[in-house]
Protein backbone atom coordinates (compact mmCIF):
# COMPACT_ATOMS: atom_id res chain seq x y z
CA UNK A 1 0.00 0.00 0.00
CA UNK A 2 1.30 3.36 -0.76
CA UNK A 3 1.71 6.25 1.68
CA UNK A 4 -1.00 8.35 1.92
CA UNK A 5 -0.85 11.96 1.79
CA UNK A 6 -1.32 12.49 5.25
CA UNK A 7 -1.85 10.37 7.78
CA UNK A 8 -2.72 10.12 11.60
CA UNK A 9 -2.31 7.25 13.49
CA UNK A 10 -3.32 6.99 17.24
CA UNK A 11 -2.67 11.03 17.72
CA UNK A 12 -3.44 12.08 21.41
CA UNK A 13 -3.38 15.31 22.82
CA UNK A 14 -3.27 15.68 26.81
CA UNK A 15 -4.01 18.85 28.57
CA UNK A 16 -1.74 19.08 31.34
CA UNK A 17 -3.40 20.30 34.63
CA UNK A 18 -2.96 21.37 38.02
CA UNK A 19 -5.70 18.92 39.24
CA UNK A 20 -4.32 15.86 36.70
CA UNK A 21 -4.54 15.40 33.02
CA UNK A 22 -7.06 15.94 30.28
CA UNK A 23 -7.15 13.74 27.30
CA UNK A 24 -8.84 16.01 24.37
CA UNK A 25 -7.58 14.38 21.53
CA UNK A 26 -8.29 10.87 22.27
CA UNK A 27 -6.39 8.20 19.80
CA UNK A 28 -7.32 9.60 16.34
CA UNK A 29 -6.21 8.01 13.40
CA UNK A 30 -7.15 8.78 9.84
CA UNK A 31 -6.02 9.44 6.07
CA UNK A 32 -6.58 11.42 3.38
CA UNK A 33 -5.22 10.73 0.46
CA UNK A 34 -3.53 13.13 -2.41
CA UNK A 35 -6.35 14.94 -4.59
CA UNK A 36 -8.84 13.11 -1.45
CA UNK A 37 -11.65 14.81 0.23
CA UNK A 38 -12.62 14.01 3.72
CA UNK A 39 -15.56 15.17 6.01
CA UNK A 40 -15.08 15.73 9.02
CA UNK A 41 -18.00 15.45 11.22
CA UNK A 42 -19.18 15.73 15.23
CA UNK A 43 -20.58 18.62 17.50
CA UNK A 44 -18.85 21.37 19.05
CA UNK A 45 -16.12 20.02 21.08
CA UNK A 46 -15.62 17.15 20.08
CA UNK A 47 -12.06 18.11 18.98
CA UNK A 48 -12.32 18.71 15.26
CA UNK A 49 -10.56 21.93 15.69
CA UNK A 50 -7.52 20.56 17.67
CA UNK A 51 -7.59 17.83 14.83
CA UNK A 52 -6.33 20.42 12.80
CA UNK A 53 -4.78 22.49 14.97
CA UNK A 54 -2.43 19.01 15.82
CA UNK A 55 -2.05 18.14 12.02
CA UNK A 56 -0.03 21.79 11.62
CA UNK A 57 1.77 21.37 14.76
CA UNK A 58 -0.32 24.61 16.39
CA UNK A 59 -1.64 22.86 19.34
CA UNK A 60 -1.00 25.71 22.50
CA UNK A 61 2.61 24.49 24.50
CA UNK A 62 0.45 22.90 27.48
CA UNK A 63 -0.64 20.45 25.07
CA UNK A 64 1.53 16.95 25.32
CA UNK A 65 0.88 15.42 21.55
CA UNK A 66 1.88 11.52 20.88
CA UNK A 67 1.08 9.81 18.08
CA UNK A 68 1.86 9.35 14.72
CA UNK A 69 1.37 12.43 12.04
CA UNK A 70 2.97 11.94 8.39
CA UNK A 71 2.32 13.94 6.01
CA UNK A 72 3.96 12.58 2.73
CA UNK A 73 5.92 10.44 5.04
CA UNK A 74 7.69 12.92 6.90
CA UNK A 75 6.73 12.99 10.52
CA UNK A 76 5.48 16.43 11.54
CA UNK A 77 5.59 15.86 15.33
CA UNK A 78 9.35 15.98 14.73
CA UNK A 79 10.29 18.34 12.10
CA UNK A 80 12.82 21.13 13.22
CA UNK A 81 11.53 24.94 13.10
CA UNK A 82 12.55 25.78 9.57
CA UNK A 83 10.85 22.26 8.04
CA UNK A 84 8.00 22.93 10.09
CA UNK A 85 7.89 26.43 8.88
CA UNK A 86 8.02 25.28 5.15
CA UNK A 87 5.58 22.07 5.67
CA UNK A 88 3.22 24.68 6.78
CA UNK A 89 3.84 27.55 4.02
CA UNK A 90 4.17 24.79 1.32
CA UNK A 91 1.83 22.14 2.13
CA UNK A 92 -0.82 22.82 3.96
CA UNK A 93 -3.23 25.56 3.21
CA UNK A 94 -5.90 26.55 6.47
CA UNK A 95 -8.87 28.34 5.92
CA UNK A 96 -10.29 29.40 9.21
CA UNK A 97 -14.26 29.80 10.27
CA UNK A 98 -14.31 33.74 10.82
CA UNK A 99 -12.11 35.34 8.20
CA UNK A 100 -13.08 38.48 9.89
CA UNK A 101 -10.63 37.82 13.09
CA UNK A 102 -8.66 35.42 10.88
CA UNK A 103 -7.16 38.66 8.14
CA UNK A 104 -4.83 41.40 10.23
CA UNK A 105 -7.02 44.15 10.04
CA UNK A 106 -4.56 46.91 9.32
CA UNK A 107 -3.07 45.80 6.31
CA UNK A 108 -4.13 45.98 3.15
CA UNK A 109 -5.82 42.94 1.17
CA UNK A 110 -2.85 42.87 -1.12
CA UNK A 111 -0.56 42.60 1.85
CA UNK A 112 -2.49 40.00 3.03
CA UNK A 113 -2.47 37.95 -0.23
CA UNK A 114 1.33 38.41 -1.14
CA UNK A 115 2.87 38.03 2.05
CA UNK A 116 3.52 34.92 1.92
CA UNK A 117 5.10 34.98 -1.55
CA UNK A 118 7.02 38.04 -0.61
CA UNK A 119 8.44 36.97 2.19
CA UNK A 120 9.07 33.31 2.07
CA UNK A 121 8.85 32.35 -2.00
CA UNK A 122 11.21 35.48 -3.65
CA UNK A 123 8.70 36.31 -5.79
CA UNK A 124 8.86 39.91 -6.28
CA UNK A 125 5.18 42.28 -4.97
CA UNK A 126 4.29 43.19 -8.88
CA UNK A 127 4.41 39.69 -9.54
CA UNK A 128 3.02 38.35 -6.19
CA UNK A 129 0.10 41.01 -7.11
CA UNK A 130 -0.66 39.85 -10.48
CA UNK A 131 -1.06 36.47 -9.28
CA UNK A 132 -3.54 37.24 -6.40
CA UNK A 133 -5.69 39.67 -9.05
CA UNK A 134 -5.79 36.23 -11.15
CA UNK A 135 -6.99 34.34 -8.27
CA UNK A 136 -9.20 36.51 -6.68
CA UNK A 137 -10.63 36.19 -10.03
CA UNK A 138 -11.00 32.88 -10.07
CA UNK A 139 -12.57 32.76 -6.60
CA UNK A 140 -15.40 34.82 -7.52
CA UNK A 141 -14.65 38.23 -6.68
CA UNK A 142 -15.23 41.44 -8.90
CA UNK A 143 -12.63 44.39 -9.51
CA UNK A 144 -9.63 42.08 -7.98
CA UNK A 145 -6.95 45.05 -8.78
CA UNK A 146 -8.78 47.43 -6.41
CA UNK A 147 -9.85 45.07 -3.47
CA UNK A 148 -6.23 44.49 -3.51
CA UNK A 149 -5.71 48.23 -2.10
CA UNK A 150 -8.98 48.05 0.25
CA UNK A 151 -8.81 47.36 3.80
CA UNK A 152 -10.15 43.55 5.31
CA UNK A 153 -12.88 45.74 7.45
CA UNK A 154 -14.31 47.29 3.89
CA UNK A 155 -15.30 43.32 2.39
CA UNK A 156 -17.79 41.84 3.70
CA UNK A 157 -17.46 38.19 5.25
CA UNK A 158 -18.51 36.57 2.26
CA UNK A 159 -15.81 38.43 -0.05
CA UNK A 160 -13.55 38.17 2.87
CA UNK A 161 -13.29 34.38 3.49
CA UNK A 162 -13.41 34.00 -0.93
CA UNK A 163 -9.76 36.30 -0.42
CA UNK A 164 -8.52 33.81 2.77
CA UNK A 165 -9.90 30.87 -0.05
CA UNK A 166 -7.70 32.49 -2.59
CA UNK A 167 -4.62 32.99 -0.20
CA UNK A 168 -4.42 29.35 0.77
CA UNK A 169 -4.70 28.57 -3.35
CA UNK A 170 -2.01 31.35 -4.14
CA UNK A 171 0.54 29.46 -2.05
CA UNK A 172 -0.31 26.16 -4.00
CA UNK A 173 -0.42 23.57 -1.12
CA UNK A 174 -1.36 19.64 -1.39
CA UNK A 175 -3.45 19.27 1.29
CA UNK A 176 -6.17 22.39 2.38
CA UNK A 177 -6.96 22.22 6.08
CA UNK A 178 -10.80 23.82 6.29
CA UNK A 179 -12.65 24.44 9.74
CA UNK A 180 -16.41 25.66 9.33
CA UNK A 181 -15.19 27.76 6.44
CA UNK A 182 -18.84 28.97 5.86
CA UNK A 183 -20.27 28.79 9.63
CA UNK A 184 -19.85 32.56 10.42
CA UNK A 185 -21.09 33.98 6.94
CA UNK A 186 -24.63 34.17 6.07
CA UNK A 187 -26.74 31.56 4.50
CA UNK A 188 -26.51 33.27 1.20
CA UNK A 189 -22.74 33.45 1.16
CA UNK A 190 -22.61 29.34 2.76
CA UNK A 191 -23.08 28.05 -0.06
CA UNK A 192 -21.31 30.00 -2.86
CA UNK A 193 -18.06 30.04 -0.67
CA UNK A 194 -18.58 26.03 -0.25
CA UNK A 195 -19.11 26.02 -3.98
CA UNK A 196 -16.15 27.69 -4.54
CA UNK A 197 -14.02 26.04 -2.49
CA UNK A 198 -15.08 22.73 -3.94
CA UNK A 199 -14.65 23.86 -7.85
CA UNK A 200 -10.95 24.60 -7.09
CA UNK A 201 -10.47 22.16 -5.04
CA UNK A 202 -11.21 19.21 -7.63
CA UNK A 203 -9.64 21.68 -10.31
CA UNK A 204 -6.32 21.99 -8.44
CA UNK A 205 -6.71 18.30 -7.52
CA UNK A 206 -5.70 19.34 -3.73
CA UNK A 207 -6.52 16.75 -0.85
CA UNK A 208 -9.38 18.42 1.28
CA UNK A 209 -9.94 17.83 5.46
CA UNK A 210 -13.31 18.93 5.18
CA UNK A 211 -14.63 20.29 8.99
CA UNK A 212 -18.18 20.71 9.60
CA UNK A 213 -21.26 20.10 12.22
CA UNK A 214 -23.47 19.74 8.94
CA UNK A 215 -23.30 16.08 8.15
CA UNK A 216 -25.45 16.12 4.71
CA UNK A 217 -22.93 19.10 3.42
CA UNK A 218 -19.84 17.01 4.17
CA UNK A 219 -21.64 13.83 2.57
CA UNK A 220 -22.36 15.95 -0.42
CA UNK A 221 -18.62 17.03 -0.96
CA UNK A 222 -16.78 14.75 0.47
CA UNK A 223 -15.40 11.08 -0.88
CA UNK A 224 -15.40 9.91 2.50
CA UNK A 225 -16.83 10.67 5.90
CA UNK A 226 -15.77 10.73 9.75
CA UNK A 227 -17.56 11.05 12.79
CA UNK A 228 -15.58 12.44 16.00
CA UNK A 229 -17.04 12.43 19.39
CA UNK A 230 -15.24 13.28 22.58
CA UNK A 231 -12.08 13.62 20.66
CA UNK A 232 -12.15 9.95 19.03
CA UNK A 233 -13.01 8.85 15.67
CA UNK A 234 -16.35 6.79 16.48
CA UNK A 235 -16.48 5.81 12.52
CA UNK A 236 -15.13 6.76 9.17
CA UNK A 237 -15.47 5.12 5.71
CA UNK A 238 -17.21 6.04 1.98
CA UNK A 239 -20.61 4.62 3.48
CA UNK A 240 -21.38 6.28 6.73
CA UNK A 241 -23.91 8.28 5.18
CA UNK A 242 -26.28 6.07 3.51
CA UNK A 243 -24.82 3.04 6.28
CA UNK A 244 -23.97 4.72 9.38
CA UNK A 245 -23.06 1.92 11.72
CA UNK A 246 -22.44 3.43 14.88
CA UNK A 247 -25.43 4.80 17.43
CA UNK A 248 -23.92 7.88 17.54
CA UNK A 249 -24.17 8.53 13.84
CA UNK A 250 -27.18 6.88 13.35
CA UNK A 251 -28.75 9.27 16.00
CA UNK A 252 -26.57 12.19 14.42
CA UNK A 253 -27.99 11.23 10.72
CA UNK A 254 -31.67 10.61 12.61
CA UNK A 255 -32.08 13.81 14.44
CA UNK A 256 -31.62 15.81 10.96
CA UNK A 257 -34.41 17.92 10.30
CA UNK A 258 -36.95 16.85 7.84
CA UNK A 259 -37.32 19.30 5.03
CA UNK A 260 -40.63 20.55 5.44
CA UNK A 261 -40.31 20.38 9.16
CA UNK A 262 -38.77 23.89 10.69
CA UNK A 263 -37.13 23.31 13.86
CA UNK A 264 -36.37 26.22 16.19
CA UNK A 265 -33.79 24.24 18.29
CA UNK A 266 -31.48 21.88 17.75
CA UNK A 267 -32.60 18.32 18.64
CA UNK A 268 -31.07 16.63 21.95
CA UNK A 269 -29.44 13.63 21.57
CA UNK A 270 -29.85 10.24 23.59
CA UNK A 271 -26.20 9.61 22.86
CA UNK A 272 -24.49 11.16 25.68
CA UNK A 273 -20.56 10.64 27.08
CA UNK A 274 -22.01 7.51 29.92
CA UNK A 275 -23.31 5.65 27.37
CA UNK A 276 -20.20 6.87 24.75
CA UNK A 277 -18.31 5.32 27.45
CA UNK A 278 -20.02 1.86 27.93
CA UNK A 279 -19.60 1.22 24.42
CA UNK A 280 -16.21 2.03 24.44
CA UNK A 281 -15.81 -0.95 27.73
CA UNK A 282 -17.61 -3.09 25.41
CA UNK A 283 -15.96 -2.91 22.01
CA UNK A 284 -12.83 -3.34 24.08
CA UNK B 1 -13.46 63.19 6.68
CA UNK B 2 -10.43 64.09 5.33
CA UNK B 3 -7.22 66.27 5.96
CA UNK B 4 -8.20 69.50 5.82
CA UNK B 5 -11.98 70.00 7.27
CA UNK B 6 -10.76 67.70 10.16
CA UNK B 7 -7.87 70.48 10.84
CA UNK B 8 -9.97 73.28 10.68
CA UNK B 9 -12.56 71.59 13.17
CA UNK B 10 -9.49 70.78 15.30
CA UNK B 11 -8.07 74.57 15.40
CA UNK B 12 -11.44 75.69 15.98
CA UNK B 13 -11.27 73.25 18.75
CA UNK B 14 -8.11 74.37 20.06
CA UNK B 15 -9.15 78.40 19.96
CA UNK B 16 -12.05 77.69 21.99
CA UNK B 17 -9.70 75.69 24.49
CA UNK B 18 -7.40 78.50 24.85
CA UNK B 19 -10.73 80.69 25.34
CA UNK B 20 -11.63 78.76 28.10
CA UNK B 21 -8.10 78.70 29.43
CA UNK B 22 -6.94 82.09 28.96
CA UNK B 23 -10.56 83.06 31.19
CA UNK B 24 -9.46 80.75 33.85
CA UNK B 25 -5.53 82.00 33.52
CA UNK B 26 -6.84 85.41 33.70
CA UNK B 27 -9.11 84.80 36.61
CA UNK B 28 -6.77 83.12 38.60
CA UNK B 29 -4.99 86.32 39.51
CA UNK B 30 -8.20 87.56 40.92
CA UNK B 31 -9.14 84.53 42.72
CA UNK B 32 -5.73 85.27 44.50
CA UNK B 33 -6.81 86.48 48.11
CA UNK B 34 -5.91 90.02 48.95
CA UNK B 35 -6.09 92.69 45.55
CA UNK B 36 -4.45 91.83 42.80
CA UNK B 37 -1.95 94.39 43.42
CA UNK B 38 -0.89 93.47 46.40
CA UNK B 39 -0.92 89.79 45.46
CA UNK B 40 1.60 91.29 42.32
CA UNK B 41 3.20 93.24 44.56
CA UNK B 42 3.80 91.23 47.31
CA UNK B 43 3.52 91.74 50.73
CA UNK B 44 5.91 95.01 50.98
CA UNK B 45 4.04 96.91 48.71
CA UNK B 46 6.05 99.14 45.85
CA UNK B 47 6.49 102.15 44.83
CA UNK B 48 3.74 104.94 43.74
CA UNK B 49 5.21 104.40 39.89
CA UNK B 50 5.33 100.51 40.56
CA UNK B 51 2.02 101.11 41.56
CA UNK B 52 0.89 103.13 38.70
CA UNK B 53 2.49 100.51 35.78
CA UNK B 54 0.93 97.76 37.06
CA UNK B 55 -2.54 99.13 37.38
CA UNK B 56 -1.78 100.14 33.47
CA UNK B 57 -0.70 97.27 32.26
CA UNK B 58 -3.25 95.16 34.41
CA UNK B 59 -6.14 97.40 33.36
CA UNK B 60 -6.81 97.62 37.25
CA UNK B 61 -8.96 100.52 37.15
CA UNK B 62 -11.64 98.69 34.56
CA UNK B 63 -14.07 95.97 35.23
CA UNK B 64 -12.98 92.36 35.09
CA UNK B 65 -14.27 91.27 31.94
CA UNK B 66 -13.48 94.51 30.00
CA UNK B 67 -9.98 93.92 31.44
CA UNK B 68 -9.62 90.30 30.39
CA UNK B 69 -11.08 91.38 26.68
CA UNK B 70 -8.60 93.96 26.94
CA UNK B 71 -5.44 91.19 27.73
CA UNK B 72 -7.25 89.01 25.08
CA UNK B 73 -7.23 91.59 22.55
CA UNK B 74 -3.33 92.42 23.43
CA UNK B 75 -2.68 88.49 23.22
CA UNK B 76 -4.06 88.44 19.76
CA UNK B 77 -2.21 91.22 18.25
CA UNK B 78 1.09 88.85 20.09
CA UNK B 79 1.39 91.09 22.96
CA UNK B 80 1.84 88.44 26.12
CA UNK B 81 2.79 91.53 28.51
CA UNK B 82 5.76 92.75 30.24
CA UNK B 83 7.56 91.32 32.96
CA UNK B 84 7.75 93.08 35.74
CA UNK B 85 10.48 91.22 37.29
CA UNK B 86 12.55 90.90 34.26
CA UNK B 87 11.61 94.76 32.83
CA UNK B 88 11.16 92.82 29.37
CA UNK B 89 8.45 91.55 26.97
CA UNK B 90 6.88 87.72 27.67
CA UNK B 91 7.18 87.02 24.83
CA UNK B 92 11.09 87.09 24.15
CA UNK B 93 11.22 85.59 27.68
CA UNK B 94 9.32 82.91 26.62
CA UNK B 95 11.30 82.51 22.82
CA UNK B 96 14.42 82.48 24.53
CA UNK B 97 13.25 79.35 26.54
CA UNK B 98 10.82 77.70 24.74
CA UNK B 99 13.97 75.83 22.43
CA UNK B 100 15.57 74.25 25.86
CA UNK B 101 11.81 73.05 27.03
CA UNK B 102 11.30 71.99 23.54
CA UNK B 103 14.98 69.55 23.17
CA UNK B 104 14.35 68.51 26.28
CA UNK B 105 11.04 67.28 25.80
CA UNK B 106 12.00 66.03 22.54
CA UNK B 107 14.71 64.39 23.91
CA UNK B 108 12.94 62.57 26.95
CA UNK B 109 10.08 61.37 24.24
CA UNK B 110 12.97 59.55 22.25
CA UNK B 111 14.18 57.68 25.31
CA UNK B 112 10.67 56.72 26.61
CA UNK B 113 9.15 55.52 22.96
CA UNK B 114 12.89 53.43 22.75
CA UNK B 115 13.32 52.02 25.91
CA UNK B 116 9.29 51.80 26.73
CA UNK B 117 8.57 49.88 23.62
CA UNK B 118 12.00 47.40 23.84
CA UNK B 119 11.79 46.67 27.45
CA UNK B 120 7.62 45.76 27.36
CA UNK B 121 8.25 43.66 24.01
CA UNK B 122 11.02 41.86 25.59
CA UNK B 123 9.02 41.52 28.73
CA UNK B 124 6.09 40.36 26.78
CA UNK B 125 8.23 38.08 23.87
CA UNK B 126 10.89 36.57 26.39
CA UNK B 127 8.28 35.99 29.34
CA UNK B 128 9.86 34.07 32.58
CA UNK B 129 12.88 36.09 34.52
CA UNK B 130 13.23 38.47 31.22
CA UNK B 131 9.54 39.55 32.39
CA UNK B 132 10.19 39.13 36.09
CA UNK B 133 12.71 41.53 35.45
CA UNK B 134 11.38 43.84 32.98
CA UNK B 135 8.06 44.16 35.49
CA UNK B 136 10.44 44.61 38.35
CA UNK B 137 12.05 47.67 37.19
CA UNK B 138 9.10 48.87 35.55
CA UNK B 139 7.11 48.62 38.73
CA UNK B 140 10.78 50.66 40.59
CA UNK B 141 10.57 53.42 37.72
CA UNK B 142 6.88 54.42 38.19
CA UNK B 143 7.05 54.96 41.98
CA UNK B 144 10.16 56.77 42.12
CA UNK B 145 9.39 61.07 41.63
CA UNK B 146 11.76 62.52 39.15
CA UNK B 147 13.04 64.63 41.09
CA UNK B 148 14.59 61.76 43.07
CA UNK B 149 16.09 60.39 40.01
CA UNK B 150 17.28 63.27 38.70
CA UNK B 151 19.14 63.77 42.22
CA UNK B 152 20.76 60.66 41.93
CA UNK B 153 21.61 60.44 38.59
CA UNK B 154 23.51 63.95 39.34
CA UNK B 155 25.19 62.33 42.33
CA UNK B 156 26.13 59.24 40.13
CA UNK B 157 26.92 60.20 36.73
CA UNK B 158 27.64 64.36 37.69
CA UNK B 159 29.33 64.50 40.64
CA UNK B 160 30.44 60.80 40.74
CA UNK B 161 31.78 59.71 37.65
CA UNK B 162 31.93 63.37 36.45
CA UNK B 163 30.62 62.03 33.00
CA UNK B 164 28.35 64.69 32.48
CA UNK B 165 27.62 68.50 33.83
CA UNK B 166 25.54 68.80 36.94
CA UNK B 167 23.62 71.94 35.88
CA UNK B 168 22.86 74.40 33.19
CA UNK B 169 21.75 74.23 29.33
CA UNK B 170 25.20 74.60 27.83
CA UNK B 171 26.27 76.71 25.18
CA UNK B 172 23.90 75.39 22.74
CA UNK B 173 23.90 72.83 19.74
CA UNK B 174 25.91 69.97 20.87
CA UNK B 175 26.64 71.10 23.92
CA UNK B 176 23.07 71.88 25.08
CA UNK B 177 21.85 68.27 24.20
CA UNK B 178 25.24 66.83 26.02
CA UNK B 179 23.84 69.08 29.29
CA UNK B 180 20.30 68.14 28.45
CA UNK B 181 20.81 64.07 28.49
CA UNK B 182 20.74 63.55 32.65
CA UNK B 183 17.35 65.67 32.87
CA UNK B 184 15.89 63.91 29.85
CA UNK B 185 16.69 60.63 31.35
CA UNK B 186 14.98 62.47 35.01
CA UNK B 187 12.11 62.98 32.97
CA UNK B 188 11.81 59.86 31.70
CA UNK B 189 12.24 57.02 34.05
CA UNK B 190 8.32 57.26 35.34
CA UNK B 191 7.08 57.49 31.75
CA UNK B 192 9.15 55.10 30.04
CA UNK B 193 7.92 52.14 33.02
CA UNK B 194 4.44 52.93 32.26
CA UNK B 195 5.04 52.69 28.18
CA UNK B 196 6.98 49.65 28.77
CA UNK B 197 3.68 47.93 31.51
CA UNK B 198 1.17 49.21 28.25
CA UNK B 199 3.61 47.56 25.78
CA UNK B 200 3.61 43.90 27.34
CA UNK B 201 0.33 43.82 27.80
CA UNK B 202 -0.41 45.01 24.29
CA UNK B 203 2.09 42.59 22.89
CA UNK B 204 0.43 40.24 24.71
CA UNK B 205 -2.61 40.50 23.87
CA UNK B 206 -2.41 41.27 19.93
CA UNK B 207 -0.18 38.11 19.86
CA UNK B 208 -2.97 35.97 20.78
CA UNK B 209 -4.93 37.02 18.30
CA UNK B 210 -5.93 34.92 15.51
CA UNK B 211 -4.88 36.53 12.67
CA UNK B 212 -1.74 35.98 14.51
CA UNK B 213 -2.41 32.47 13.91
CA UNK B 214 -3.03 32.56 10.51
CA UNK B 215 -0.07 33.74 9.88
CA UNK B 216 1.53 30.93 11.98
CA UNK B 217 -0.40 28.52 10.22
CA UNK B 218 1.08 30.14 6.53
CA UNK B 219 4.55 29.43 7.95
CA UNK B 220 5.92 32.99 8.13
CA UNK B 221 9.01 33.99 9.93
CA UNK B 222 8.77 34.59 13.55
CA UNK B 223 10.52 37.59 13.71
CA UNK B 224 8.01 38.90 10.35
CA UNK B 225 4.89 38.00 12.36
CA UNK B 226 6.34 40.07 15.62
CA UNK B 227 6.84 42.93 13.93
CA UNK B 228 4.51 43.08 11.44
CA UNK B 229 0.87 41.82 12.92
CA UNK B 230 2.21 41.54 16.61
CA UNK B 231 4.02 45.20 17.14
CA UNK B 232 2.05 46.70 14.44
CA UNK B 233 -1.29 45.94 15.99
CA UNK B 234 0.11 46.86 19.67
CA UNK B 235 1.05 50.79 17.97
CA UNK B 236 -2.17 51.76 18.85
CA UNK B 237 -2.04 51.79 22.48
CA UNK B 238 1.40 52.03 22.36
CA UNK B 239 0.75 55.94 20.44
CA UNK B 240 -2.39 56.67 22.49
CA UNK B 241 -0.18 56.44 26.07
CA UNK B 242 3.11 57.55 24.11
CA UNK B 243 0.52 61.11 23.18
CA UNK B 244 -0.60 61.56 26.54
CA UNK B 245 2.80 60.71 28.12
CA UNK B 246 4.23 63.55 26.03
CA UNK B 247 1.84 66.09 26.90
CA UNK B 248 2.16 65.48 30.18
CA UNK B 249 6.37 65.76 30.29
CA UNK B 250 5.50 69.52 29.39
CA UNK B 251 4.49 69.66 33.46
CA UNK B 252 6.71 67.70 34.58
CA UNK B 253 9.38 69.40 32.84
CA UNK B 254 8.77 72.07 35.31
CA UNK B 255 10.16 69.37 37.89
CA UNK B 256 12.97 68.73 36.38
CA UNK B 257 14.40 72.05 34.96
CA UNK B 258 14.55 72.97 38.75
CA UNK B 259 16.63 70.04 39.86
CA UNK B 260 19.12 70.76 37.02
CA UNK B 261 19.22 74.33 36.93
CA UNK B 262 18.23 75.02 33.05
CA UNK B 263 16.78 77.74 31.49
CA UNK B 264 13.41 76.44 30.00
CA UNK B 265 9.86 77.40 30.23
CA UNK B 266 9.08 75.07 33.69
CA UNK B 267 12.02 77.48 35.38
CA UNK B 268 10.74 80.10 33.99
CA UNK B 269 7.10 79.32 34.94
CA UNK B 270 8.28 78.54 38.57
CA UNK B 271 10.14 81.54 39.20
CA UNK B 272 7.75 83.69 37.86
CA UNK B 273 4.93 82.07 40.42
CA UNK B 274 7.32 82.25 43.66
CA UNK B 275 8.01 86.49 42.36
CA UNK B 276 4.39 86.94 41.79
CA UNK B 277 5.65 88.09 37.95
CA UNK B 278 2.00 87.09 36.95
CA UNK B 279 2.32 88.18 32.96
CA UNK B 280 4.83 85.31 32.87
CA UNK B 281 2.68 82.81 34.76
CA UNK B 282 -0.22 83.56 32.41
CA UNK B 283 1.73 83.48 29.12
CA UNK B 284 3.31 80.15 29.93
CA UNK B 285 0.40 78.40 31.27
CA UNK B 286 -0.98 79.46 27.87
CA UNK B 287 1.88 77.85 25.99
CA UNK B 288 1.92 74.58 27.69
CA UNK B 289 -1.73 74.04 27.26
CA UNK B 290 -1.13 75.45 23.34
CA UNK B 291 1.38 72.66 23.42
CA UNK B 292 -0.71 69.47 25.42
CA UNK B 293 -3.67 70.74 22.84
CA UNK B 294 -1.50 70.16 19.27
CA UNK B 295 0.33 67.09 20.98
CA UNK B 296 -3.55 65.27 21.22
CA UNK B 297 -4.74 66.46 17.85
CA UNK B 298 -1.40 64.79 16.20
CA UNK B 299 -2.12 61.44 17.85
CA UNK B 300 -5.05 61.63 16.52
CA UNK B 301 -4.21 61.99 12.67
CA UNK B 302 -1.32 59.64 13.94
CA UNK B 303 -4.48 56.93 14.71
CA UNK B 304 -5.96 56.85 11.33
CA UNK B 305 -2.55 56.09 9.58
CA UNK B 306 -2.25 52.94 12.71
CA UNK B 307 -5.79 52.06 12.18
CA UNK B 308 -7.75 51.98 8.94
CA UNK B 309 -10.84 51.77 10.78
CA UNK B 310 -10.39 54.37 12.46
CA UNK B 311 -11.31 57.54 10.22
CA UNK B 312 -10.52 61.40 10.96
CA UNK B 313 -12.75 62.87 13.65
CA UNK B 314 -14.45 59.24 14.08
CA UNK B 315 -12.46 59.12 17.93
CA UNK B 316 -13.06 61.93 19.90
N1 LIG C 1 -6.24 25.64 24.43
C1 LIG C 1 -7.16 24.87 25.04
N2 LIG C 1 -7.13 24.70 26.37
C2 LIG C 1 -8.04 23.95 27.01
N3 LIG C 1 -9.03 23.30 26.40
C3 LIG C 1 -9.13 23.43 25.07
C4 LIG C 1 -8.20 24.23 24.31
N4 LIG C 1 -8.56 24.18 23.02
C5 LIG C 1 -9.65 23.39 22.97
N5 LIG C 1 -9.99 22.94 24.18
C6 LIG C 1 -11.10 22.03 24.51
O1 LIG C 1 -11.01 20.92 23.66
C7 LIG C 1 -12.28 20.48 23.25
C8 LIG C 1 -12.33 20.34 21.75
O2 LIG C 1 -12.21 21.64 21.17
P1 LIG C 1 -12.32 21.92 19.61
O3 LIG C 1 -11.38 21.06 18.89
O4 LIG C 1 -12.17 23.37 19.41
O5 LIG C 1 -13.83 21.49 19.30
P2 LIG C 1 -14.61 21.59 17.92
O6 LIG C 1 -14.92 20.18 17.54
O7 LIG C 1 -15.86 22.34 18.24
O8 LIG C 1 -13.75 22.29 16.93
C9 LIG C 1 -13.28 21.47 23.79
O9 LIG C 1 -13.91 20.89 24.90
C10 LIG C 1 -12.45 22.65 24.20
O10 LIG C 1 -13.01 23.25 25.32
MG1 LIG D 1 -14.03 24.21 16.07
Amino acid sequence: MTEPLLRLDDVRATLRLRGGEQTLLDGVSLTIGEGESLGLVGESGSGKSLTTRAITRMLDPAFRVTGEIAFDGASVLSMNPAALRRYRSRDVGMIFQDPRAHVNPVHRVGDFLTESLVRDRGVDRREAERRAVVLLDEVGVRNPEQRLRQYPHELSGGLLQRVMIASVLLAEPRLILADEPTTALDVTAQSDVMAILEEQRRARGLALLFITHDLELAAACCDRLAVMYAGQIVEQGEHVYEAPSHPYTIELLGARPSIDERVDRLPVLRYDRATHELLKAEAS
Amino acid sequence: MSLAPYLLRRLGGLLLVLLVTSFIVFGLLYLAPGSPLAFILGPRGGTPEQIAAVTEQYHLDDPFLLRYVAWLGDLLRGDLGYSIVYRQDVSALISSRVGTTLALVSMAAIIIALVGIAAGTFAALRGGWGDQLTSTLAAVGLSTPSFVVGVALISVFAVGLGWFPTFGSGTGGVDTLYHLVLPAVALSVASAAYLARITRAAVLEEGGREHVQTATARGLAPGHIVRHHVLRNSLIPIVTVLGLTIATLIAGAVVVENVFALDGLGSLLVRAILQRDFAVVQAVILVLVVAFVVVNAIVDVLYTFIDPRITLGSRQ
